[in-house]
């Protein structure tokens, strides 16, 4: 049960190949209304049916928050992943039939900034495509900084550069091309708000230099998209169902309780906003913590997992689920 | 030290050292014993990078410990109307990586959070510590004028004259504290009036 959202009924209006790797999905209602009001940062949580097999996946939303005739998200196609992405680019054909959850912001802008400086890395880009439309239609002031592999790879900086001109800047790895983040962090007027979405060691590396660098935790705002880690499998007893499941290796363990027919909370799917945080009744072995919602301690204290990106080793573990 | 009753009224904390490139202070009085008790924690060239902005009144109290601080710069100032410009300026022009560090009366610190936050610090950002007087900054919620250094609860509106009930309602966009009625039914019940913040 995704807490405080209802589910949308919505059609595949056109498929994109944008790149190599990545595609593009347009969404409409299929009782033709318009789509609920998001703002630049907000993602869908996708159904995929997949034969037997359910997969809930959040993805970024990347159109205009203006235009909310139509939904549309990216996906990167990853090969060794734990299929998601594979369906969606090689199962989902326009007029399929589909269900989303309602938007959900995670990494929203701060208004009262004077001005929003945007690190994207990858795919990463993708929440940053609505903000920089959302800005740039309130005349505010942002500037974005953003790393790909090759220039081919670089999803949407062509449309970028062209929206934007030179408020975007580029980096190519393979041209050796790095942000001098330093020069950059400590150049920016006071009352500037830093985001950054990408790989999780870039905003690792952000996150640290801006710290030390001065900037307060307020004004650092970040989205890891990280899917579930796959892993060895494990029996999970859920005390309060009644009920002995075995998650998987390609399943996390949030889809593992949902395909026993348990309907736990969840929001983000990604380990970030604390929804399906779970306490731990008993174990007899070793946590894999995933998420960045708990904290160290409470990684430690083995009271509590987070199931959408949390996995388990050992001879057993019983939650309060 | 200014005790917690409704959520907006204002808690502070103790001046620890931040990560940062600049650090600038605004202190009155004996906020500077704030910032010499922090200076015994502070990196050895924590205060290289500092600006020291201090109101000392009379007697120009403690202003040799600050200048033993040996802060990039130091500058004094006879009040806080008098040091504005010159803060919105260095505020207009500075970059991400200034900290802030406020100490005093709660009317200094509220009155430079208000001009921090034009500039668009967040005010959990900012560093303050308590020191000296309780005297507040109260706004007339009826003529809307502030009145300076209200120590007595009833107190005078020094612009519209009623008498007024301090309440610990406080504004940080106004940085006052909120001054309501406290006769409105019949003028002549005039409540004794005592000094409590002192």
């Amino acid at each position: 049960m995704s807490t405080g959202t209802t589910k949308l009924d919505v059609v595949v209006s056109d498929v994109v190949p944008v790149n190599d790797l990545v595609t593009r999905f347009h969404f409409r209602r299929r009782d033709g209304e318009l789509l609920p009001t998001f703002s630049g940062g907000a993602h869908v949580v996708v159904e995929m049916r997949d034969g037997e097999r359910t997969r809930l996946n959040p993805y970024s939303l990347m159109g205009s928050p203006l235009n909310t005739s139509e939904y549309t998200i990216s996906v990167r196609r990853d090969d060794v992943g734990r299929g998601g992405s594979l369906f969606m680019h090689r199962s989902v054909k326009p007029g399929l039939e589909m269900v989303i959850s309602y938007p959900v912001n995670l990494f929203s802008l701060d208004l009262r900034a004077k001005k929003h400086l945007m690190l994207a890395g990858g795919i990463g880009i993708t929440p940053f495509m609505a903000q920089t439309a959302q800005l740039a239609a309130e005349g505010g002031n942002f500037e974005l900084h953003y790393t790909c592999r090759t220039a081919s790879l670089g999803t949407y900086a062509d449309v970028l550069r062209e929206r934007y001109d030179r408020r975007v800047r580029l980096y190519h790895d393979d041209r050796d091309e790095r942000i001098e983040l330093d020069r950059l962090l400590s150049s920016q007027p006071l009352g500037t708000h830093l985001y950054v979405c990408g790989p999780s060691g870039m905003i690792g590396w952000v996150r640290d230099r801006a710290a030390s660098l001065g900037w307060p935790a307020e004004t650092v705002h970040f989205e890891h998209f990280a899917a579930p880690q796959p892993g060895a499998p494990f029996d999970v007893e859920l005390a309060v169902s009644g009920k002995t499941i075995r998650v998987d290796e390609q399943q996390s363990l949030l889809e593992a309780i949902e395909a026993a027919g348990v309907d736990p909370p969840y929001l983000c799917r990604g380990g970030v906003c604390g929804q399906c945080e779970t306490n731990v009744i008993s174990h007899d072995g070793k946590f894999i913590h995933n998420d960045h919602w708990l904290s160290e301690e409470e990684h430690r204290s083995c009271n509590k997992i987070m199931p959408c990106v949390s996995r388990f080793e050992g001879r057993s573990l019983v939650l309060e689920r | 030290m200014a005790a917690k009753s409704i959520i907006s009224r204002p808690v502070y904390g103790t001046l620890s050292p931040q990560p940062g490139k600049h650090h600038l202070f605004i202190a009155d009085t004996e906020g500077a014993l704030a910032i010499t008790d922090m200076a015994r924690t502070a990196p050895a060239s924590f205060f290289d990078g500092a600006e020291i902005v201090f109101i000392p009144g009379p007697g120009r109290k403690h202003v040799a410990a600050l200048e033993a601080l040996r802060p990039a710069q130091f500058h004094e100032a006879p009040s806080f109307a008098s040091l504005l410009p010159r803060l919105r300026q260095t505020l207009a022009n500075a970059h991400m990586g200034l900290r802030l560090y406020l100490a005093g009366t709660e009317g200094l610190i509220g009155q430079a959070m208000q001009v921090a936050l034009e500039a668009g610090i967040d005010h959990t950002s900012i560093q303050t510590e308590h020191r000296g007087s309780l005297a507040r900054r109260m706004q007339c919620v009826h003529c809307k004028g502030i009145t300076e250094n209200v120590t007595t609860q009833p107190a005078i509106c020094s612009h519209c004259g009623l008498l007024l009930l301090v309440r610990d309602h406080y504004s940080r966009r106004l940085a006052a504290f909120q001054g309501v009625c406290i006769n409105a039914e019949d003028r002549s019940e005039i409540p004794p009036m005592e000094e409590i913040f002192r």
